[in-house]
């Protein structure tokens, strides 16, 4: 398993200028992101929709790769968003998926069937051009920049070391400094999305 | 005796409505009614369908879409809106989307004896949720299409067109 934020570093030297949604590594990111107008930290709108979000970013701006990073619950929750992607298949579509076994943000509750769970080949049966699956930061660190030079729709699951919080809601850090307004003018205006 | 045209929502005048009002990509799941919809929808080279298999997903997905600069429509049937209350809250009244949902109103009769116990929680999910909705039976009333994509765009909100033909669908 590899630590979530080692992984997003070694992500950011290859991203390029992508959109990146950081899902559940929100966190994380926007301490290590240096386009900031280029990331959509969104919290958590409704679990599992993170993937059409995603998906719906790259249908409208094809010319733009779209990078998530998504999580196992979020995809067990959602998971007949596998086929719709792959139906599109957009080529600049990237869907990372982090696999931490659990949900960590509400205790480090197991997921259903949390350690036999094979995402890719879940993916890959959904009809997705590439999949991976990435247990060690050293096999992600040297696939990444190879992933990220493929057309998508990529899959790739990784497994992470899970970061269980057990404070009430109300009384953890808040990490994201934007509302989701914010962060959604500040792309547009990056991007010289009219409106 | 057969009813007119006039007595209708033909699937042209729902696409002619769409395309109107500058609709890019159409988050949809199939209902009884929508085939010829569908089958004009495919043909129009403006539009792009992202088929779901879920009804909620299409929240997230006209969110992803609005954000990235298209204009999104939704087209679900009422079983499916009842199923999307999380995701339409989050994903769109949480981020201001503004995006019209067309949905089939499955079980209204227009004489108040609903024929699916869908149709009497239709409407009133609707209230709860603080959407505003408007009824279209035939092509006279396609008007109301366009208004209800105004006000989505001036209130940055979901709003419902509730299609109750379900007798004849968009055929």
């Amino acid at each position: 398993m590899m630590q979530t934020a080692e992984m997003l570093k070694v992500f950011n030297r290859h991203r390029g200028d992508a959109l990146v949604v950081p899902g559940r590594g929100g966190r994380f990111w926007v301490n290590i992101s240096t386009q900031p107008s280029r990331d959509l930290p969104l919290g958590d709108p409704a679990m599992g929709g993170h993937a059409m979000f995603s998906l719906g970013l790259a249908l409208a701006r094809p010319k733009n790769k779209v990078v998530l990073f998504d999580s196992e619950g979020d995809v067990l929750m959602s998971m007949g968003v596998l086929p719709t992607i792959a139906d599109l298949a957009p080529a600049n579509f990237y869907h990372f998926m982090l696999d931490n076994e659990c949900y960590a943000t509400t205790g480090g509750q197991p997921v259903p069937n949390a350690k036999n769970v094979q995402y890719d080949m879940i993916a890959k049966g959904a009809g997705y051009k590439h999949t991976y699956a990435f247990a060690s930061l050293e096999e992600f660190t040297g696939a990444i920049g190879d992933i990220m030079s493929l057309q998508g729709p990529v899959f790739c699951a990784l497994k992470v070391v899970p970061e269980v919080i057990n404070e009430a809601i109300g009384r953890r850090p808040r990490w994201n400094t934007r509302t989701k307004d914010q962060v959604i003018a500040d792309m547009r205006k990056e991007l010289g999305i009219a409106g | 005796m057969a009813e007119s045209q006039e007595g209708f929502l033909s699937p042209k005048t729902v696409l002619d409505e769409m395309k109107k009002n500058g609709v890019t990509h159409v988050l949809w799941l199939p209902d009884s009614e929508t085939n010829w919809l569908y089958t004009l929808m495919k043909a129009e080279p403006s539009l792009t369908l992202v088929p779901v298999s879920r009804e909620g997903l299409a929240f997230s997905g006209a969110a992803g879409v609005h954000a990235g600069g298209g204009k999104p429509v939704i087209l679900i049937q009422n079983t499916g809106l009842l199923e999307s209350g999380d995701s339409m809250r989050g994903w769109c009244l949480g981020m201001n989307v503004p995006v019209v949902m067309m949905i089939g109103y499955r079980g209204y009769t227009r004489h108040g004896v609903n024929t699916d116990t869908v149709a009497d929680f239709t409407e009133p999910f609707l209230i709860a949720f603080g959407i505003k909705y408007y009824l279209v039976e035939r092509d006279a009333d396609a008007p109301r299409i366009s208004v209800a994509f105004e006000e989505s765009r001036k209130k940055n909100r979901p709003v419902a067109v509730l299609v109750g033909d379900e007798y004849h669908g968009f055929n």
